[in-house]
């Protein structure tokens, strides 16, 4: 299984996304920004955590329209597996790969801790090493996690079991307490906390571990 | 040719930056502010011949994320 994790100017978990993969089995491949083109073979993208280009603008816009972010946005087109954490998920909702958009923090505060989190679907790659229902503890680290999205869109997620994960007790005042949402075809992942920060030992917590276990576990034998 | 653009959160969109300027005025002693609303306001310098056309074009594409909101756009 080969991964690629995307590098802007300001991402700062993309080694530590990079470790997360390699230890659950996958080889990985860092692609810069300014790079029009992902390794020909290509399971899954990650798209990292940090602060492309300064959150300048918007966070995320200016990411979203590097030439690497076109590529992405074409694998994810062809069926590619696409995995955007924290500023990653930013990104995400910028290029329009998934619905929603994140605001600034209800409480206007960046907040950094452990949260708990419900799984609330088991139906994907990156979630099947889960059960529904299932409460983990995976870190968030941001300023803008406030998840909006419109009413309609919200239903239609709801509908369509798209809604990965919820916040048990919501820190930012997203909508519906959503912590992370999956694509229609439900191979592009978009989570505002960060499970590559707890998925290993020496991290305080491993709950992140199986959501990587399941992704690269899924693409072995698919 | 210079081109101002208005960027602002939609209506419905909660904004809690402006509701934080909303408390701070409060506190200073301005009473009788309903309501504060923050956005963002983007100069460009462009060459003569640009349209509205394309401004309009940039926001679409970049400067505003009309998912949360809303824009207009003054030439000059």
């Amino acid at each position: 299984m080969h991964a690629a994790v995307v590098v802007f100017p300001g991402s700062n978990c993309d080694r530590d996304l990079a470790v997360a993969f390699e230890a659950a089995g996958a080889k990985v491949s860092m692609v810069w920004h300014k790079d029009s083109s992902l390794p020909r073979d290509v399971d899954v993208v990650g798209v990292p955590g940090g602060f492309s280009f300064g959150d300048y603008l918007r966070c995320g816009a200016i990411a979203a329209n590097s030439p690497i972010c076109r590529s992405v946005a074409d694998h994810a087109r062809r069926g590619g597996y696409v995995l955007g954490i924290c500023n990653g998920f930013q990104v995400l909702t910028e290029t329009g790969l998934l619905p929603g958009a994140l605001l600034r923090n209800a409480g206007l505060k960046y907040i950094c801790q452990t949260v708990g989190l419900k799984v609330e679907t088991s139906q994907s790659a990156y979630t099947e090493g889960y059960n529904a229902g299932d409460v983990i503890d995976i870190p968030i680290a941001h300023h803008d996690g406030n998840y909006f999205v419109d009413d309609d869109t919200l239903t239609r997620l709801k509908g369509e079991d798209r809604i990965a994960f919820t916040y048990t007790d919501n820190p930012n005042g997203a909508r519906a307490d959503i912590a992370g949402i999956l694509s229609e075809n439900r191979r592009v992942l978009g989570m505002m906390p960060h499970p590559e920060r707890a998925a290993d030992r020496v991290h305080g917590g491993t709950d992140g571990q199986a959501l990587f276990r399941a992704l690269t576990g899924a693409l072995v034998k698919a | 040719m210079k081109a101002r653009v208005h960027v602002m959160l939609k209506n419905g969109v909660l904004d809690p930056q402006g509701e934080a300027v909303r408390h701070a005025l409060g506190a200073l002693g301005f009473d009788g502010v309903k309501g504060v609303r923050q956005g963002k306001v983007i100069e460009l310098d462009l060459d003569a011949g640009a349209t509205e056309a394309d401004v309009n074009a940039m926001c679409e594409k970049l400067l505003a994320n009309t998912v949360i909101e809303s824009y207009s756009v003054e030439m000059s």
